[in-house]
């Protein structure tokens, strides 16, 4: 008994510790985004990597998912003769959910990773520590571009992701379904409205900053070598996905209430 | 190589500073003059490192002052301690470059930041990197340098913005006889030239010997001794010649790890 609630007690501190590290990296970048150097040649540099760079993994999974989604949603529909609500199934589930989740999921897996990565590498290399002596806010300099980078980019990624998506679920539903494309259009358009496009992209956004907090600091707060950046990135990565996962449902019990 | 008269540029006073249960400094007390080279050498886990980057509040100690010209850099903000990092430079153990920079963008790093103009930084990386011997090299990254390369472009990122006072670790560390002469030679070369107050740790007894005026020896948390480098060889201090003889055994040992350094040793 007394293990268990000394495991417990560890679990629970650990747990406070790493949210209040990633609360006052958070609040200590963006009380730093209000004054310059805003060091915008690496914020650009990072929306590429964040942005341009995760774009084809992001196309790939969205084609896959809009049609998959088109052929699940078809055997459903077709029990009870609705096949021609395949095409607004399809796409109020990528814009309002799978969307913004899944791009979530794989920019924490590409872009977190590499965050930790090369924070942690920068970290145990002395690399951070030399930014200091040379004057220069390891925070500003290192997160602060990579955090925003990443919150804009990742609406945008989905915007890519929804599009691509509804086009995978259009091109199985209309070429190999045999569906009415008139009739597919004009369900899709008739039902949907655009608060279920902002609001994931709103998602987007939100997920965009934990994947850039989450692995900002882990990277940031690396210690002990080789093994402690391998334990940084992977702890990034599951944590960012989990948070993802569980923030979604808080934001969509939030925003559709 | 000259010390200074006056105030002393860097004064420590009383600091410690420790890791749960280990204390790895105990009320240190400092004093480096201005245009002084003070080397402290002590063994390996006796906090030099530790000293330094309470000194250039990379570490916060838990207690003690650590005054910079008079000022009391303990109780700056953030922001008011990189400000006067301008005038600080050091030279990491491992060059610390930043991978993702050429070899001359990491030498101008300092100015860059400091709105210095493109052209005017390239130039003035150069010329460092020439009085390093290594102007051929301006646009290459620093995966593709030699351990002695990487710390020579290390020495010129540290002096490229003309600092007053240098801290070196372990300058000479990792690298082959030949190139720790270079390295030592360098040093000695930029403390005639601009009379820079200069704070090195080592293990090397040579480079010590070489570099600095003054010779502090760190053991059990505290400033055991400190001297002008001319007496390393004549010092009759137990623990000073137990050092820089290179003995396992001696009153550093006994006292600091106990006996099972002791009993391992006459195993």
């Amino acid at each position: 008994m007394i293990k268990l609630l000394t495991a417990t007690g560890k679990l629970t501190e650990g747990l406070c510790i790493h949210i209040g590290l990633y609360a006052s990296t958070f609040a200590g970048t963006v009380r730093r985004m209000s004054s310059r150097p805003w060091h915008l040649r690496m914020l650009l540099q990072q929306a590429e990597e964040v942005g341009v760079q995760s774009l084809p993994v992001v196309m790939l999974t969205a084609l896959f998912t809009g049609m998959v989604l088109a052929l699940q949603s078809y055997i459903v529909f077709h029990r009870f003769a609705a096949e021609s609500l395949t095409g607004l199934v399809v796409s109020m589930s990528l814009v309002r959910e799978l969307g913004p989740v899944l791009v979530g999921l794989m920019v924490a897996g590409r872009v977190g990773a590499a965050f930790a990565a090369e924070l942690g590498t920068m970290r145990v290399t002395e690399q951070i520590d030399a930014l200091w002596t040379l004057s220069t806010d390891p925070v500003r300099y290192l997160i602060m571009p990579r955090l925003i980078a990443v919150t804009l980019m990742m609406p945008l990624l989905v915007v890519v992701a929804d599009f691509i998506g509804i086009y995978g679920g259009y091109a199985i539903s209309i070429y190999l379904l045999d569906q009415n494309p008139s009739v597919y259009i004009e369900n899709t358009t008739q039902y949907m409205e655009l608060s279920d496009f902002y609001t994931g992209l709103v998602k987007a956004g939100f997920f965009g900053i934990l994947i850039g907090i989450i692995g900002c600091t882990e990277g940031f707060n690396c210690k002990g070598g080789a093994a402690g950046v391998g334990t940084a990135t992977t702890r990034a990565v599951v944590i960012s996905c989990m948070s993802i996962l569980i923030s979604d449902y808080f934001l969509t019990a939030w925003m559709f209430a | 190589m000259s010390g200074g008269s006056g105030l002393p540029r860097i004064r420590i006073r009383g600091l410690s500073k420790r890791f749960n249960s280990n204390v790895v400094l105990e009320d240190v007390d400092l004093d480096i003059m201005p245009g002084q080279s003070t080397t402290i050498i002590g063994m390996s886990g006796s906090g030099k490192s530790v000293l330094i980057k309470c000194i250039l509040g990379l570490i916060k100690p838990d207690s003690g002052e650590i005054l910079i010209d008079g000022e009391n850099w303990l109780q700056l903000e953030e922001q008011e301690l990189l400000l006067r990092m301008r005038r600080i430079g050091m030279l990491f153990q491992g060059a610390a470059l930043f991978d993702s920079l050429s070899v001359w963008e990491n030498v101008a790093f300092a100015l860059l930041q400091q709105n210095t103009g493109k052209e005017e930084a390239r130039e003035r990386a150069i010329e460092v990197l020439e009085w390093v011997g290594l102007h051929d090299i301006a646009d290459l990254m620093p995966a593709e340098l030699s351990g002695g390369m990487a710390k020579r472009v290390g020495l010129a990122r540290t002096i490229c913005h003309k600092p007053d006072i240098v801290f070196f670790d372990e300058p000479t560390t990792g690298l082959d006889p030949i190139m720790s002469d270079v390295i030592n030679r360098l040093i000695v070369r930029l403390h005639k030239d601009s009379g820079t107050t200069m704070l090195s740790i080592t293990h090397d007894l040579k480079s010590a010997a070489m570099i600095s005026d003054h010779i502090a020896l760190l053991c059990h948390g505290r400033i055991h001794r400190q001297i002008p480098s001319s007496e390393l060889d004549s010092d009759q201090d137990p623990m000073l010649r137990q050092f820089v003889e290179g003995r396992a055994q001696g009153p550093i040992n006994c006292s600091h790890w106990g006996k099972k350094i002791e009993e391992a040793i006459q195993r």
